[in-house]
């Protein structure tokens, strides 16, 4: 399809990339900053309203650089629930208030775009552009506060992480390139399984994924997660905990699925491995630590291990919805956490776990909120979290990987320890500190929404089931 | 006169590893960047390279080419942007110094 027709399929996109450098315009004329981020906000809704119902064929616009399909959309809604979620939670956060809060919203409202981008992109510039993009955001929005120590560390490692893996990533897709003649997916699908080109190729597949196993902090490639997370400010780890890993995952499923048809099967098992790796490290190293950002970066690597059971068994329809489900019962679970860990860190001006000690008494609702967060992260009925991990547990039984299920079960146990921790310093160490001051409304509302999706997801989990897979 | 393909690929897995070497090795951070730069360009002349010989359509590899100068121009002013603002806050460029974060 031409670029002119193309347009009429691209409103909320033009309407976000508007949006954004609007937003940069009224920072330089509002005296009040705030107003930009609800401007931000309005755009996004405005975008969200604008959303057409995904076509049943694919529709390849501007000669196919943009493939928006149903997978697509899905993570259209995905990206925009995020950077709103994010947007509320920054609202409650005051370090961020100065005079550069406004382009703090429209670097997010960019950011919204980049990551609608890397949904639809179905080439290997595409990929490499949209990655690239959401990436040179992340490494800024990380570095954002100005006088912050522990900010601008974060930011230096994630550049310097992020640019070799990119670089790594980029010399193997110049390889496939090279190997395939071709950027198109399903060109390079051909040659790997051709003899003569075989070798090239998959030199050039295993650099591409280092890349995107950096994106989804997949073992080894996770060093750069727990140091940035804990640095970034809390609105931007909560954001980067849960947006760019869920589209580097749907990068990861459009390439297992376009270029890997038939000989997938060789790498089920580098899969699986990689999976068992990621929990096992995120779970143990998550249970000796101490400020609460940190651990809860240790514990989304576990989750993302969990995540690639289900692309291990990938070719199995189970799989891939296990994946879909399983990614959206972690935004509004992460998202929440991430939102009570920015308020409370807010009220109390510390992130250690030993702040959160008598919670129950001193912030009752925070804590009620927080409990419920974590054993959704746990897995426990009737949340979110339990609803996901049954999917892609179902998955791996149903592709009798048994070491697989084994050693993720045995995971979540011990994530369940560390869980509980966390809730019986907020329920059972009694308090010592007074009680804290009621949270703004937003924060309280991005909170109460994220745990009424959670909620939600678990009480009626068809009617969820049915509107994510159709 | 025409280099062959492979020599062209080895020269750009020379300058790949070179680059590769560099950000194990350095500890100042423009280093470092200067070392990913070269990562980068190791990719262009493989694009490049690819182009003239294998390419089904030539352009494809030089138009991805000319995104890689870009992206590599974009990296180098926001990685210069952050040392920047490192090094106002901690008056140091060396990654080793840079260790307020472990477990």
């Amino acid at each position: 399809m031409g670029p002119v027709e193309s347009l009429r399929h691209f409103i909320p996109e033009l309407v976000l990339l508007g949006g954004a450098f609007t937003a940069f315009f009224l920072d330089f004329l509002l005296k009040n900053k705030r107003l930009v981020g609800y401007f931000a906000l309005l755009t996004i809704v405005a975008a969200a309203c604008l959303l057409k119902a995904p076509p049943k064929e694919s529709l390849d616009l501007f000669y196919g650089f943009f493939h928006l399909d149903g997978f697509a959309n899905l993570f259209r809604v995905l990206a925009l629930i995020a950077v709103a979620a994010t947007i509320l939670i920054a609202f409650g956060f005051s370090p961020l208030r100065d005079r550069y809060e406004g382009e703090f919203y429209g670097l997010f409202l960019f950011m919204a775009f980049a990551l609608i981008t890397v949904a639809a992109a179905n080439n290997l510039l595409m990929i490499f552009l949209s990655v690239e993009f959401v990436s040179i955001l992340s490494y800024l929005l990380a570095g954002f506060l100005k006088n912050d120590l522990k900010a601008k560390e974060s930011a230096v490692k994630y550049l310097l992480f992020g640019s070799v893996c990119s670089a790594v990533m980029l010399y193997g897709m110049s390889l496939l390139f090279g190997a395939a003649g071709s950027i198109d997916l399903p060109a390079i699908a051909r040659v790997v399984d051709s003899p003569a080109m075989k070798p090239l190729g998959m030199i050039g597949l295993l650099c591409f994924f280092v890349g995107l196993g950096f994106k989804i902090s997949m073992a080894p490639f996770h060093m750069w997660a727990p140091d940035v997370y804990e640095g970034a400010p809390t609105p931007v780890t909560a954001f980067l905990t849960v947006a760019p890993k869920a589209l580097g995952f749907a990068v990861l499923m459009r390439v297992l699925a376009s270029v890997f048809g038939e000989s997938y099967r060789d790498w089920r098992q580098v899969l699986m491995w990689l999976s068992i790796l990621t929990m096992t490290l995120g779970n143990l190293t998550a249970i000796s630590q101490t400020n609460i950002k940190r651990f809860l970066a240790y514990s989304s690597i576990a989750q993302a291990g969990y995540i690639l059971m289900g692309l291990a068994v990938f070719p199995s329809p189970l799989g891939k919805d296990g994946v879909l489900i399983y990614l959206f019962a972690y935004l509004f679970t992460n998202l929440g956490a991430f939102a009570v860990v920015s308020s409370v860190g807010d009220r109390t001006g510390s992130d250690e776990i030993a702040s959160y000690s008598g919670l129950s008494e001193r912030a009752p609702v925070s804590a009620a909120l927080m409990t419920v967060f974590l054993l959704s992260l746990t897995g426990i009925p009737p949340l979110a979290g339990f609803l996901a991990k049954y999917y892609v547990f179902a998955a791996a039984v149903e592709a009798r990987f048994i070491t697989l299920v084994v050693v993720a079960a045995v995971n979540s146990a011990v994530a369940a320890y560390y869980y509980f921790r966390v809730i019986r310093t907020m329920y059972l160490v009694p308090a010592d500190q007074p009680a804290l001051p009621k949270p703004p409304v937003s924060a309280a509302a991005v909170t109460w929404l994220m745990a009424a999706g959670v909620l939600g997801i678990g009480l009626f989990p068809g009617f969820f089931i049915k509107l994510i897979l159709g | 006169m025409i280099i062959p393909l492979p020599h062209v690929l080895l020269f750009s897995l020379a300058l790949f590893g070179i680059g590769a070497y560099g950000v194990l090795t350095r500890r100042n951070i423009i280093g470092i960047l200067i070392s990913i730069e070269l990562m980068l360009n190791a990719a262009g002349i493989n694009l490049i390279a690819f182009s003239k010989t294998t390419a089904l359509a030539p352009e494809t590899g030089q138009i991805f080419a000319v995104f890689v100068i870009a992206i590599a121009a974009m990296t180098a002013t926001v990685g210069l942007a952050i040392v920047l603002a490192l090094y106002r806050a901690r008056k140091t460029v060396f990654a080793d110094e840079v260790n307020l974060l472990k477990w």
